[in-house]
């Protein structure tokens, strides 16, 4: 039997309605509908999910982990950034 | 044949429909070439397992002589069976599989999808619940035969083959015998004449899709319905009755 590997999918699942769609994990599918019909088998077996989306793997562009430090620490010593940081005056109602 | 007689033999049908399918699927468990297709054969098996659990039981109830689900599905003999031949036959290779269970599914959903509306309460509530679930078969299996059939010059003539070869077991589906007329007739069942136009043009559009050439009407086995199986059927409940026979009773 020939192996050629299927492409790999990410799979993405909405539990209720009104939350965001959260990374399940991946399956490998030799098309679109097929891959969202293995999410569905495979990851809302046990009723995890209201909706489903899938994207192949190779279509998502991923942060370089080598480039960590110039992508996220420049944000780490900017506290001004969270609003605690700012002290709300006694006189202010509606903030 | 009256009411309550024409009930319990048609509720039993159904029984023996999704238990002997359901059997059949469940000896491909751990024979998929792929993770996937697998969870979802286990899935579709244990849908049809657990629809013949609950027509078993029922059954049971209508019977009143304290019979029970593992009774029907255990210790009767080959020709108490009164499922259709065509779920009976052997899996062969995944066309076959895949060509039995969209020439089935799309009869099955159909007479569901009548019996959500007949007069019999519990009938019409597990069908509510079954139709669900075999929507969803039909739609992921006719998306294999449209692969198949429309694939690779192997994979084409490979499901086309299937589909010849199963084409002969259909006619059983749609021909009503005394249970059916009286189902029909006392609790508002399904047409079956009306149910085989759509079948036939479901089907058609299907094959169409997946390139593949819908079989000349010929010769119709048929037997299922009266008790009278085909030669794989005796090995098939062999196997699956093995364990309640060599140790009756046996719980786990």
């Amino acid at each position: 039997m020939s192996k050629k590997e299927w492409p790999l999918y990410e799979v993405f699942i909405r539990s209720k309605s009104g939350l965001s769609h959260r990374h399940a994990g991946s399956i490998h599918a030799a098309d679109d509908q097929m891959a969202l019909d293995h999410a569905r088998d495979t990851y809302t077996r046990r009723s995890e999910g209201v909706s489903i989306w899938v994207v192949r793997s190779s279509q998502i562009i991923a942060s370089d982990p080598a480039e960590a430090a110039a992508f996220f620490e420049p944000a780490e010593d900017k506290i001004y950034r969270h609003p605690t940081f700012y002290e709300i005056p006694d006189g202010v109602e509606n903030l | 044949m009256n009411k309550d007689k024409a009930l319990l033999a048609y509720t039993l049908r159904l029984g023996d429909n999704a238990l002997v399918l359901g059997q059949r699927m469940v000896e491909l468990v751990a024979a998929y070439p792929e993770l996937e297709e697998e969870l979802a054969n286990a899935n579709f098996a244990l849908d049809y397992l657990g629809q013949a659990r609950m027509f078993y039981t029922y059954a049971g109830e209508l019977e009143g002589k304290g019979r029970g689900e593992d009774d029907f599905a255990f210790l009767r003999d080959e020709n108490e069976y009164r499922n259709f031949l065509l779920l009976e036959q052997p899996n062969g290779h995944f066309g076959d599989s895949i060509a039995k269970l969209v020439l089935y599914e799309s009869f099955y959903l159909l007479q569901l999808e009548a019996l959500v509306n007949c007069a019999d309460t519990r009938i019409a509530e597990i069908a509510a619940r079954a139709q669900k679930e075999i929507r969803y078969h039909l739609r992921h299996n006719s998306q294999w035969l449209i692969r198949l059939g429309d694939g690779t010059d192997e994979s084409h003539s490979k499901a086309q083959g299937s589909v010849d070869d199963l084409w002969r077991y259909t006619g059983e589906l749609f021909a009503p015998d005394e249970v059916d007329n009286v189902f029909e007739a006392e609790f508002d069942g399904p047409d079956l004449f009306k149910i085989q136009d759509e079948w036939r043009s479901n089907v058609a559009a299907v094959l169409e899709e997946a390139t593949l050439t819908k079989p000349e009407d010929g010769f119709m086995a048929s037997g299922g319905k009266e008790g009278r199986h085909t030669e794989y059927f005796g090995y098939m409940i062999a196997e699956m009755q093995y364990l309640q026979r060599a140790y009756p009773g046996a719980e786990w």
